[in-house]
């Protein structure tokens, strides 16, 4: 079964074509780095495959199902743009929030465990507008990573990052991949996403430019698959 | 590095199928999650109570009714007061998950949009509530008004009307919280619709609120009042999808 199976899928905001004729199939346990300029259209692409919108026209099945369907939003983890926290709820809060309602069985122990994961039991009773950027971001990947989801979305993961969010996202994402996990991200960090890619998609103005396997000449020259399949091509 | 133990959790059809059993989980953590986070910053809950106990006090000295005057007042001041501290409440409970994104996490998490609109509901009726009831002990102290006669109906029909007010707007709520104008167009939207709801509980609560029980010929109120709230919440629950996901 695929992660991901997308056919024909269209996504206007009125008459403006966001995305056009979008499709492909990510097999399980691939690592997709989902690439292409500001507006090409990653994140109406990743929103459409969360269940965070729909497509305008199209199919799209996300671990066979319908992305809205809650037995595979339950296998699902998503980082967008925001961080997703509360900021009047503490640490602790804003993770058992998350791991009720994604039904872990213990929730409150599964929050302090990642606590400790990420650095944060020393903070885990402090509220999150206390925070410093680099606690608010290593919780918030705690949040996305909290249920082990077997399928994750990361919209722009590296943007912003302190070091130690980046050391953090990195190690939780070769894990991912190690256990077989399938990750889609978007990024402009060329050279991050390709090292831990295994397939690429290219998305020039809405289009599908590129999807393939991450090939030797990725990895040297980052920038060669906006030369080669951009616009400037 | 490897999960922390105890993380894994079952497979995932069970965790899929204990999160649809879950309905009523989910929504009642969504609403602890609202009033927790209200109640630390209070920032709905003040301004909705300092502008039911300010219009009230204001009318009373403005105006030093009569009991007769606040015979024929009473239900209409109260449910004015009560819609529009509703409002303050009602904008604020969809646009508390805009900043860092976090209605899209909720959209995103294993819940149905209609779990996430009932726990919001929930927590916007108890907060409207509790303002409700400081009003209405303001209202007894300087409109010498003795609603505690008539305490468990008036408190049937406050509960019955709030809940017209919050299943609507709270709707709207969602509806609105990407726009631009949303605390102009919340009430727009909500109070036309409300109109039968209103003037139901209006009725009602003319002659509880000055501890007169309520005669048999306003049944007919009651009876509105509890079919607009089971039409309004069915229909809210079910296009709860389509407010939220589009």
């Amino acid at each position: 079964m695929n992660a991901l199976d997308l056919d024909d899928v269209w996504k206007f905001y009125g008459d403006f074509p966001a995305l056009r004729q979008i499709g492909f199939q990510v097999p399980e346990g691939v690592c997709l780095a989902l690439l292409g300029r500001n507006g090409a259209g990653k994140t109406t692409l990743l929103r459409i495959v969360s269940g965070l919108m729909r497509a305008s026209r199209g199919a799209v099945r996300v671990l066979g199902a319908d992305p809205r369907d809650g037995a595979a939003r339950a296998r699902i983890g998503v980082l967008g743009h925001g961080l997703a926290l509360y900021d009047e709820l503490s640490a602790l809060e804003n993770l058992t929030l998350f791991a009720r309602l994604y039904g872990l069985n213990d929730a409150r122990g599964a929050a302090g465990r990642w606590l400790e994961r990420i650095g944060l039991a020393i903070s885990a009773t402090g509220l999150v507008r206390e925070f410093s950027r680099g606690m608010r971001q290593r919780l918030a990947l705690a949040r996305a990573f909290l249920h082990e989801p077997d399928l994750l979305f990361l919209d722009e993961p590296f943007t912003a990052l302190d070091d130690r969010a980046v050391a953090t996202l990195q190690e939780l994402l070769r894990q991912a991949v190690r256990d077989g996990r399938t990750v889609v991200l978007s990024t402009h960090q060329l050279r991050e996403a390709l090292e831990l890619a295994t397939h690429v998609a290219l998305l020039v103005r809405g289009r599908l430019a590129y999807f393939g396997p991450r090939t030797a000449e990725m990895l040297e020259d980052p920038s060669w698959l906006y030369r080669r399949y951009g616009e400037a091509a | 590095m490897t999960a922390p133990a105890g993380t894994q959790p079952d497979t995932a059809p069970r965790v899929a199928a204990r999160a649809r059993r879950g309905f009523l989980r989910s929504a009642l953590t969504i609403a602890a999650k609202d009033l927790r986070a209200e109640l630390r910053t209070k920032e709905a809950l003040n301004a909705s109570l300092a502008f039911s106990v300010v219009i009230l006090l204001l009318f009373s000295f403005a105006f030093d009714p009569t009991v007769e005057e606040t015979r024929a007042l009473a239900g209409g001041l109260l449910w004015l007061v009560f819609a529009f501290a509703g409002a303050l409440i009602l904008n604020r409970s969809f646009a508390r998950e805009l900043p860092n994104d976090c209605l899209d996490a909720l959209i995103a998490a294993p819940i149905s949009a209609s779990a996430l609109y009932l726990g919001k509901a929930l927590a916007n009726w108890l907060l409207l509530m509790a303002v409700e009831a400081v009003s209405l002990a303001v209202f007894g102290v300087f409109y010498n008004a003795p609603w505690t006669r008539q305490w468990w109906p008036l408190a049937g029909v406050v509960a019955l009307g709030t809940w017209a007010l919050t299943v609507v707007g709270t709707l709207f709520s969602a509806l609105t919280v990407n726009l631009r104008l949303r605390e102009l167009m919340l009430p727009l939207l909500v109070y036309p619709v409300l109109i039968p709801a209103l003037l139901a509980a209006i009725q009602l609560c003319g002659p509880l609120a000055l501890g007169e029980p309520l005669a048999s010929d306003m049944m007919v109120w009651v009876r509105l009042l509890v079919g607009f709230d089971l039409i309004f919440t069915v229909l809210a629950l079910m296009l709860a999808e389509t407010a939220l996901v589009g």
